[in-house]
């Protein structure tokens, strides 16, 4: 049978965490220029199932961790000056609130995507680590005029996440339950201080954790041996994230996608579209507000295949059986744990509405695929009853 | 006798019919599997031809006909439930069996000890 696993590069690098995933039995994959878990000894299905009904612990430290601090000391300044690069409504973010926000480039397509945090004298982001670099020389480029931009490569980033997260985190920082859904604060962990956000990339209520690297694995530890909390990898990651629609760069969202191809239009506030304060005045500003006003020429769905075979990143997809020209294409699927089916999306063309069928190309077959709303699993979130 | 092959299958000859399947390190790579697809009964495959397909959550993985022959059974028990290559990958999580087309193939695939040398040096 084929080999699933590459030779091991070695010059990858390794989180704060690498010594504590081997310890707890961890099979380790290169992933984004890292060694990381893919899975503990309990197997991708455990792992996600547990997520969704008690609480996981995963090491998400390949992540970049930015800050962007005006050097006026005006906070407001470095709100004012990232506008310039995304297409969303940071001077509005009350301190103590994060956005989901897009760094777009002149064409429209996506830079990266990324959590960005109003934090009182600062603005804190999170970035993907395959593009953690490039942002970093992108931003110092772009902002250097009136911000500096820090690299945190000293912290570690993990995240607890599932109905039980915040009963396990309360311990370590009283008064997390507090939270809602995207809220963010500076809080002491273990005698240190941490960035708490709640928010994360499963589609269930929990946290990621910007902790200093010395803390990380006694943090980590003090988590896991909490009985509701077991360790949860990038394997079980990814299908929680898709379950949830979640897009992974890269994969569903790159240079090449726009924000309104990727059914990402709600990142875009009303303030930055063109009938509102601040229209405009982002990179891409005149593709994004034609695809706005016209719609573009495809979108991303979920796909449901027929039967139980997973159709992955890559695949083609046809309006029939014996039609020639694809209408679209998979960018991210598997079998999704808690749906027991598998599950993908992809982008097809704006003609094909929600609820048709189209034809995915799968070993020289063509599986019928219904194009479904995403997520195909509700988001259990805990909103702010503001 | 007991043969495998470099990419992890392994085959066991009864009489001129051999059952062919996954090695453990195989199933352990994968992970947990989510489904199998089967060659047809009385196909006639090659040796290193695509015969069947496993899919774990994350990745699909071919399964190589390790030698010339012709499927004459299959075992339908692990496409309804592909947990038993998990669980038993060198008995009852068998893939199909074959009509030993050229026996001299045999010869080519290593021995248990062999096999054994090539998973201690993936490592």
């Amino acid at each position: 049978m084929s080999e699933a696993l590459q030779d091991f590069k070695t010059d990858l690098k390794r989180t704060p965490l690498d010594g504590f995933h081997r310890r707890a039995g961890a099979r380790m994959v290169p992933f984004a220029g890292y060694h990381m878990p893919l899975n503990y000894a309990g197997g991708i299905i455990a792992e996600h199932q547990h997520v969704r009904s008690a609480a996981g612990l995963f090491d998400i430290s390949h992540m970049g961790q930015l800050t962007i601090r005006a050097r006026s000391g005006d906070p407001l300044a470095a709100c004012t000056a990232l506008e310039a690069l995304v297409p969303v409504d940071l001077r509005s973010l009350a301190v103590g609130r994060q956005r989901y926000a897009l760094l777009t480039n002149e064409r429209g397509g996506i830079l990266d995507d990324l959590m960005v945090a109003r934090m009182p004298d600062s603005l804190f982001a999170v970035v993907n680590a395959s593009r953690k670099d490039a942002d970093q020389k992108y931003l110092r480029e772009k902002l250097s005029a009136t911000c500096d931009i820090e690299r945190h490569d000293d912290r570690a980033l993990l995240a607890l996440q599932g109905p039980l997260a915040a009963k396990a985190l309360e311990e370590f920082a009283p008064g997390v339950s507090d939270l809602a859904f995207m809220d963010v604060r500076s809080m002491k962990i273990l005698g240190r201080e941490c960035i708490v956000a709640r928010s994360g990339y499963t589609g269930e209520d929990g946290f990621e954790i910007s902790v200093p690297a010395e803390i990380a694995e006694l943090f980590a530890q003090k988590l896991a041996a909490k009985e509701e909390v077991k360790l949860i990898g990038l394997g079980a990651r990814d299908s929680l994230r898709l379950e949830a629609g979640l897009c992974l760069y890269g994969s569903d969202i790159d240079e090449s996608t726009t924000p309104v191809e990727a059914s990402l239009s709600w990142a875009i506030q009303k303030s930055r579209r063109p009938d509102g304060e601040r229209p405009g005045g982002f990179p891409g500003e005149r593709e994004i507000f034609r695809e706005l006003n016209e719609g573009s020429s495809r979108r991303r769905v979920g796909l449901c295949p027929d039967g139980r075979a997973p159709i992955r990143h890559g695949a083609r997809l046809f309006e029939s059986k014996t039609a020639q020209e694809p209408v679209g294409h998979v960018t991210s699927g598997c079998f999704g744990p808690t749906v027991n089916a598998p599950v993908a999306m992809g982008y097809v063309k704006r003609e094909i509405p929600e609820g048709a069928i189209v034809f995915a190309e799968l070993r020289e077959k063509r599986i019928p695929t219904k194009l479904v709303p995403l997520p195909f699993v509700k988001p259990n979130y805990k909103r702010s009853q503001k | 006798m007991l043969k495998f092959t470099d990419d992890h299958e392994w085959l066991r000859v009864e009489g001129d019919v051999a059952v062919v399947g996954i090695t453990n390190f195989a199933q352990n790579q994968l992970g947990d599997l989510v489904f199998v697809e089967l060659p047809k009964v009385g196909a006639q495959v090659k040796k290193g031809d695509p015969a069947a397909v496993v899919e774990s959550v994350k990745v699909a993985s071919d399964v190589y006909a390790p030698i010339d022959g012709e499927i004459v059974e299959v075992n339908e028990s692990i496409v309804k439930e592909p947990q038993i290559i998990s669980s038993d990958p060198m008995g009852k999580g068998w893939f199909f069996k074959m009509k030993i087309g050229v026996p001299a193939q045999l010869e080519g695939l290593k021995n248990e000890a062999e096999y054994e040398a090539l998973v201690a040096s993936a490592h």
